[in-house]
């Protein structure tokens, strides 16, 4: 019991501190996800919204993909870029091994079916009547279906949001590709693991606090989210 | 602009909901269609407002008996309001502007626009409130609102009183006869009421599984 007070009292000395160190591997992280984040919107958006808007060959199956993927366990992915992105592997030539951009690449991977599935659904329970509507006004098929991307547009916030979430929290996927290297590939949940593995719980504890903190807010924001989301209808 | 419906027929999954369908709509009306459930009237609506195609027969709009092409143009000089209004989860005036928005109007326009539809329908003060929290008169009444927007040649309206109080009613029949004064929309609807077919027909028309059987102008 004494180590975790002991560790707690350090851990906020180190926050309140403004510690370099620390707050160099806080924003590592916050840039790394947030780059994933963008990139799996950036595909998944469009992805979800052709897959809950047109009808074609194997798109229940495409959807039924997105939901799987959903859980990917973030090691099988960390190993799957390691492959990809070794000396050996068919894009070993890019020599990204081992580097922040690694990292992006597979937290994007972990994140883009969540959004890809998120926003989809979202957008298949959008009222059919929007689309309906929006062509008896003149709408074109492209303003069509923008108008019903605009109605999801809470359920896909939600989406964004639970894909951050997720790669914030996974340890396994940037640990395998990034190699937890200090001041280059070192961040929040792998300086989390390697500390608690050294006994240096200071550190550990101060990470895990701000982690949780930032947990928090992402879940509120969510919440909040939702709240604001379809209101009753008449 | 006039429309000449010739020989339309619509099969859903096998089943007729429409045949050999034919009316010149010549003048402004209102042409009020009545019949019972399943006739195929919102069907009707639906494809001469060019929603979707019929299995066969043709639509032909003109201007001063000049043909015109089935284009965006077309379809953007008329429009349907739904039994049930989509409603944009945003405010009543964006709802209102929808139409406008989609034609690529100026800011300015659009404003001016839809103010003066919302007078129109006596809806002016709830422009900034949200159109998910309206009545469902007032919900109907936003349908019409955001179909006037766009002044439109036609205008089809599919049982715009099903399911409107007294209240609503009353206001949304002198809507529409207030609009018909101007005698530049013509006026296409549907209605179970039989009352309010009297009230606002210029001209009634029937119809039963799937045909046009009677007139009376």
């Amino acid at each position: 019991m004494g180590s975790l007070q002991q560790g707690l009292l350090q851990a906020f000395e180190l926050i309140f501190h403004f510690d370099q160190t620390l707050f160099g591997i806080i924003m590592l992280s916050l840039k790394v996800s947030g780059i994933a984040l963008a990139i799996s919107t950036a595909i998944g958006l469009p992805a979800g919204a052709l897959l809950g808007l047109k009808r074609f060959p194997g798109r229940n199956l495409a959807i039924s993909a997105a939901n799987t993927f959903m859980g990917l366990p973030p090691v099988v992915v960390g190993l799957i870029v390691y492959l990809l992105l070794s000396r050996k592997g068919p894009l070993g030539f890019m020599g990204l091994l081992y580097s922040p951009s690694a990292m992006v690449i597979a937290q994007a991977m972990l994140a883009l079916p969540i959004v890809t599935a998120l926003c989809c659904s979202a957008i298949v329970n959008v009222d059919p009547i929007i689309r309906l509507s929006a062509r008896t006004l003149g709408a074109t098929p492209r303003q069509e279906t923008l108008a019903v991307i605009r109605e999801a547009r809470y359920g896909i916030l939600s989406a964004v949001i639970a894909a951050f979430g997720r790669v914030m929290a996974e340890v396994g996927a940037i640990l395998i590709v990034g190699g937890n290297i200090a001041g280059y590939t070192r961040v929040m949940t792998t300086t989390i693991a390697l500390e608690t593995d050294k006994g240096n719980f200071e550190l550990a504890l101060a990470l895990g606090i701000i982690l949780l903190t930032i947990s928090f807010a992402i879940n509120s924001l969510l919440h909040a989210v939702q709240q604001r989301g379809p209101a009753p209808g008449p | 602009m006039k429309l000449l419906v010739t020989n339309i027929s619509k099969h859903y999954g096998g089943k007729a909901v429409l045949s050999d369908c034919s009316y010149e709509f010549g003048g402004i009306g209102p042409y009020v269609l009545m019949g019972p459930n399943g006739c195929g009237k919102s069907t009707f609506l639906r494809i001469c407002s060019l929603l979707e195609p019929p299995d066969a027969g043709m639509l032909s709009f003109t201007d001063d008996e000049r043909p015109l092409p089935h284009t965006l143009e077309l379809q953007r000089r008329m429009t349907l309001v739904l039994p049930r209004t989509g409603v944009f989860n945003t405010t009543v005036f964006n709802n209102v502007a929808f139409g406008l928005t989609v034609r690529g109007l100026q800011a300015r326009a659009i404003k001016e626009n839809v103010q003066r539809v919302l007078d129109f329908v006596g809806m002016n003060h709830k422009e900034k409130q949200n159109a998910r929290t309206l009545s469902s008169g007032e919900t109907q009444r936003l349908g019409i609102a955001r179909a006037l927007a766009i002044d439109p040649e036609i205008l089809f309206l599919d049982e715009p009183t099903a399911s409107v109080d007294e209240e609503n009613t009353a206001i949304i029949e002198s809507i529409i006869g207030n609009l018909n004064k101007g005698g530049r929309t013509m006026v296409i609807m549907t209605t179970h009421d039989k009352d309010q077919a009297e009230r606002l027909a210029d001209t009634l028309l029937y119809m039963k599984a799937g045909e046009m059987v009677a007139r009376r102008p």
